[in-house]
């Protein structure tokens, strides 16, 4: 118990230590988050070690939260593979992009505030993963939702760092509503058969298998069920048609977008579908949907990083692309991948990240255009991006190789089309990822701030090198073995066939990058013509945005305004103010009879009481 | 003629509506006071009269109450009349109106 309790609260102890104690001294606020984040990553590593030793398979601990009549709330650790995985991930790169958002963030006036912010969100997100049952979970959900928006605002100042931070909130909201109706039906469905409802996961999944294996399974309503969660994963993990925040969230400082969006809270998602895969893996149809919203977020996200020219911003769709890999790896029944590319995409995306912050730091600028001839003047930096892009291009023996062919021989296994459009998005990724490379780094330096960029501090470049080590290497760690005992799917070692085809697309992918964007080499002039119009579609990303903002103004905003007409016309006008109004004439009227004579009173009485006398008296 | 209950009634009866009259028509608020004077004297005079005819002194009794109250809402309406007077300068009801609304 003390463990995991440790493992969880040493980054809450940490935000609260700089919010309350050393808001002003910047180093020793800095120190506070490492040093919380480093207690939390040895916690974890000394779980790993009694999970390793076979001491352990599937811990829990709880206590009684809020006990009500039907629904006992419980406070819990639910410790399993996939859990501790996902722990290490978090505290590992996050320690990683702690220690380097010492050197990112040194010129920042506020730096305590941008920690103490770290350090919740790393709380939060330890909370969704070791909670034991959904409603800690969704509690921890909403935190991570929060602190993300604190995050994408840190530069407040900026209206579209503002903005950009409303939009990921309130889009998360949407999703979130129908992750708690999930959640909430899921409680009332448990609660049948003589048993009081649960949202405990593993009282859940006994009780699932106990009427499975007697047949008493409604898949519409279970159906319904995982839908509903899954609402949850497609606004968290920015998967279609809710993607569109996660792109505006790189308004956010550079390291925040290495450990929020590529790295923990976006694959929160996936870690939830892996949490509840035996509530959605229960209905085929749930299933399917799942893996299509994956793929066509894959192909549709790798779709839009080929024309963008935002470093930041290709690497912000690259995440949602490879999401999408995750989410339908998961569709289609394979979670060990899911959760082992979930892994690999941290470390390697985590890396791409830092290293465009490093960029970033010395260029000042965002635009790839604006760079060049980088991996000369920034070797370090340079070199480590190339790892990563070749992790993600999925490279041999890179980390990204393994993870990615094992989604695809499940596709491959499933679904052929889904299999097919995998293929393709692989292409289309080492495409995106090498036209970035080779602008930036390779081509001649394309602006004087990119000719005079130097390499970022050791502090910054230390925490890249670790990570680029960790993506190439960790497809060595048998990672999908460790989690065999969480789910028991089997593992298939490496297809060479389908190996052997993602690679060759690959190549064909940073080829042709290379090709155009190095040697220069221009399609013709009839092919660039017709490119011109679905180029403008992809720079517009689809009009996804200006949809959702043309049914935002003209349904909700239309809806608002019927509603403030009704406001002021119905109930101020005619409610608030008529019942005033009635009151005002009533007491006007009525006023006329108080006439401050002693005597017509007297004559009131008298009457009064004659009237009485007579009805009395009447016989 | 023997004089019953019902000629004691009707004296009081009429020395009732008489005070009333006087409350309701006079202006003068000492003869309204005056007036309320009477209606309790018609009241005493009912008491008296069913004493009598009932042979017991429980109506009796009632009439030193009654008397008792009188006198002192006459002291009281009296003493707001003097305060009145100086005040206003006048004793007419009608003058009096100033509480209203």
């Amino acid at each position: 118990m003390v463990t995991p309790a440790l493992l969880l609260f040493a980054p809450l102890a940490a935000c609260a230590a700089i919010v309350g104690i050393t808001r002003r001294s910047r180093p020793l606020s800095a120190g506070l988050a490492i040093g919380g984040m480093a207690v939390s990553l040895l916690c974890t590593v000394r779980l790993f070690l009694e999970f390793l030793n076979g001491h352990a398979h599937e811990l829990q601990y709880s206590i009684p939260w809020i006990t009500l009549p039907g629904l006992t709330l419980e406070f819990g650790f639910l410790i399993n593979e996939a859990a501790l995985l996902m722990s290490g991930v978090v505290t590992g790169v996050g320690l990683l992009i702690f220690i380097y958002s010492v050197g990112y963030m040194a010129e920042e006036e506020h730096r305590s505030r941008y920690f103490a912010y770290l350090s919740g969100f790393a709380f939060s997100m330890l909370g969704i993963v070791l909670a034991n049952n959904l409603v800690t979970l969704f509690i921890f959900w909403e935190l991570v939702g929060a602190c993300s928006y604190l995050l994408i605002g840190y530069w407040y100042q900026k209206p579209s760092a503002a903005a950009a931070g409303k939009k990921a909130f309130l889009v998360n909201r949407i999703a979130d509503f129908g992750f708690l109706l999930g959640i909430l039906l899921l409680w009332s469905y448990s609660a049948g058969h003589g048993e009081a409802g649960t949202v405990n996961l593993l009282a859940l999944q006994e009780r699932l298998a106990h009427w499975a294996a007697a047949g008493q399974l409604d898949p519409t309503i279970l159906g319904w069920i995982g839908v509903l969660l899954f609402c949850g994963v497609v606004g968290k993990s920015a998967q279609f048609p809710l993607h569109v925040w996660l792109p505006d969230a790189m308004e956010g400082p550079t390291p925040v977008s290495a450990l929020i969006h590529a790295a923990t809270m976006v694959a929160a998602g996936v870690y939830l579908l892996a949490r509840i895969f035996f509530i959605v893996s229960a209905v085929p149809s749930t299933m399917e949907l799942i893996a299509a919203i994956g793929g066509f977020t894959a192909i549709f996200a790798a779709s839009l990083a080929l024309v963008e020219p935002d470093i930041k911003r290709i690497l912000a769709f690259s995440t949602l692309s490879q999401l999408g890999y995750m989410v339908m790896a998961m569709g289609l029944g394979a979670p060990v991948a899911a959760m082992f590319h979930l892994t690999t995409h941290a470390f390697f995306k985590a890396l791409l990240f830092l290293g465009a912050g490093s960029v970033i730091h010395a260029v000042h600028g965002n635009d790839i255009w604006k760079m060049g001839g980088l991996l000369k003047k920034m070797p370090l930096t340079g070199w480590t991006f190339a790892v990563g892009t070749l992790a993600l291009c999925g490279i041999f023996p890179f980390s990204g190789f393994f993870s990615k062919d094992e989604i695809l021989l499940a596709a491959m296994e499933h679904n052929r089309f889904l299999w097919v459009i995998g293929t393709i998005t692989a292409g289309m990724t080492a495409f995106y990822m090498g036209r970035l490379f080779f602008v930036a780094f390779l081509r001649p330096a394309a602006s004087d701030s990119a000719q005079h960029a130097h390499e970022s501090p050791a502090v910054m470049t230390g925490p890249l090198v670790v990570l680029a080590l960790l993506s190439a290497a960790a497809g060595f760690f048998g990672i999908p073995a460790f989690l065999q005992g969480a789910h028991h799917a089997e593992h298939h070692g490496i297809n060479w066939g389908v190996a052997g085809l993602s690679t060759a697309v690959a190549f064909a992918g940073l080829g042709l990058a290379g090709l155009i964007y190095l040697k220069g080499w221009r399609p013709a002039a009839g092919l660039l013509k017709k490119l011109e119009s679905p180029g403008r579609w992809l720079s517009r990303k689809f009009f996804v945005d200006e949809i959702y903002g043309w049914i935002n103004w003209n349904l909700q905003q239309g809806l608002a305004r019927f509603l403030a007409l009704f406001e002021r016309w119905v109930i101020i006008g005619f409610m608030v103010n008529g019942t005033a109004k009635l009151t005002q004439l009533a007491g006007r009227a009525v006023r006329r009879l108080q006439t401050g004579q002693l005597q017509s009173y007297a004559l009131s009485i008298l009457v009064g009481l004659t009237l009485i006398l007579l009805w009395g008296w009447r016989p | 003629m023997e004089i019953g209950l019902n000629h004691l009634l009707g004296v009081s009866a009429l020395l009732l509506i008489i005070g009333l009259m006087g409350v309701i028509c006079r202006r003068n608020i000492i003869m309204i006071l005056l007036g309320l004077e009477i209606m309790l004297a018609a009241g005493n005079l009912a008491f008296v009269a069913f004493a009598r005819a009932n042979g017991n002194l429980a109506g009796q009794i009632m009439v030193f109450f009654v008397m008792i109250v009188a006198a002192a809402e006459v002291t009281v309406g009296l003493a707001i009349a003097v305060v009145l007077a100086r005040k206003i300068r006048s004793v007419n009801a009608d003058e009096m109106r100033q509480l209203k609304w």
